[in-house]
């Protein structure tokens, strides 16, 4: 049999499927954060078995005491890097955070995140879009991560966010995605590539998302902090792929009712 | 003379520049352009008083008494 698709399983993700971000091709729809691991040959080995093309770091005071450089692991096993904002509260700090780690890792990319407190992790959205609009003004490529709130996508994108990344559940918390609905409705207005970040617990959610219409997933906890994060972040690298097959492959539409899928014509008769 | 790196008490020459105290700081031999001469990348970005200063500019910017510097590196997260 002949599958003329553009996404089949057999190619998918290494050459016809990339993520096409910035003009940058990524193999992999699985983004992976580096937070919670407990080591750096741990993290290794669980990012190279997630296939990941793109990671997230944090920017901390240089520690002339750490051993092994996390930066250059990346940089050997040829993942691309993307630092984020995290524990950022201003656009102010942000902004100033996005600067250092543009100049640290020569690249102007950056991951957004100005939280409102550290009870919650959630986005402040004031500060956010206030940051978003002086990040592009600067250059950056801004991955805006925000809320799942389809109306505050829609304005990053507009301020010229790169792609938008709402959430599923607050940070760390493994609850999955709480409002598909909302996620939904963000993709379905999008022009820019939307990622479901935060909130991640299992490969399911994974799949979820990208059934769902996002463009990729971003997650870290699910992965660092599982029993076996090697084996976990392989199980993400298939979620992702079984997910985007299946949302290219168009599901059933939900029924009220049961529809045999056996005909009832033809049956023996038992008298 | 003193200054303040990393939020603590840190010594250094008289007019020292940020490439002498980024070299002394990370262990790495630094060219004129900030990049480490041994070829590694180093990933580290420095803000001098609150403003990010370019490793291109490191060697022509000496520090002064007091001074406020911020040495950043990629570490876990996200």
């Amino acid at each position: 049999m002949t599958d003329t698709r553009a996404i089949t399983a057999g190619n998918l993700p290494d050459l016809q499927d990339p993520l096409v971000i910035d003009g940058v091709h990524l193999p992999s729809r699985l983004i992976m954060g580096t937070g919670g691991a407990p080591s750096l040959d741990g993290l290794g080995a669980a990012l190279l078995a997630s296939g990941t093309s793109l990671t997230t770091v944090a920017m901390r005071r240089y520690s002339p005491s750490e051993t092994g450089s996390l930066f250059q692991l990346l940089v050997d096993h040829g993942i691309r890097v993307l630092p984020n904002t995290a524990g950022c509260f201003t656009a102010r700090d942000a902004v100033l955070t996005a600067e250092l780690a543009r100049e640290a890792l020569e690249t102007d990319w950056v991951k957004l995140e100005v939280i409102a407190d550290e009870h919650t992790l959630l986005p402040d959205a004031v500060e956010l879009v206030d940051a978003t609009e002086q990040l592009v003004n600067r250059g950056f490529k801004v991955f805006a991560y925000t809320n799942d709130d389809p109306v505050l996508a829609l304005r990053l994108e507009n301020l010229g966010a790169t792609a938008v990344m709402p959430l599923g559940a607050p940070i760390g918390t493994g609850l999955g995605i709480l409002n598909p609905h909302n996620i939904e409705l963000i993709v379905s207005r999008a022009s820019v590539p939307v990622v479901l970040d935060a909130g991640i617990g299992t490969a399911s959610d994974a799949a979820l998302a990208m059934e769902l219409g996002c463009d990729a997933v971003l997650l870290a906890t699910a992965v660092t902090r599982a029993q076996n994060p090697a084996m976990m972040g392989e199980a993400f690298k298939h979620a992702v792929i079984a997910g985007r097959l299946a949302r290219a492959a168009g599901r059933i539409p939900r029924r009220e009712h049961a529809l045999a899928s056996s005909a009832m014509e033809g049956r023996a008769e038992f008298l | 003379m003193n200054i303040t790196l990393n939020g603590t008490g840190h010594t250094v020459a008289s007019g020292a520049s940020i490439t002498t105290l980024v070299s002394e700081v990370t262990g790495h031999s630094l060219a004129a352009d900030g990049q480490a001469t041994d070829g590694r990348k180093l990933g580290v970005a420095v803000a001098h008083n609150a403003q990010v200063v370019p490793r291109s500019q490191w060697s022509a910017t000496a520090l002064a008494e007091g001074d406020e510097v911020e040495l950043v590196t990629a570490v876990q997260g996200g």
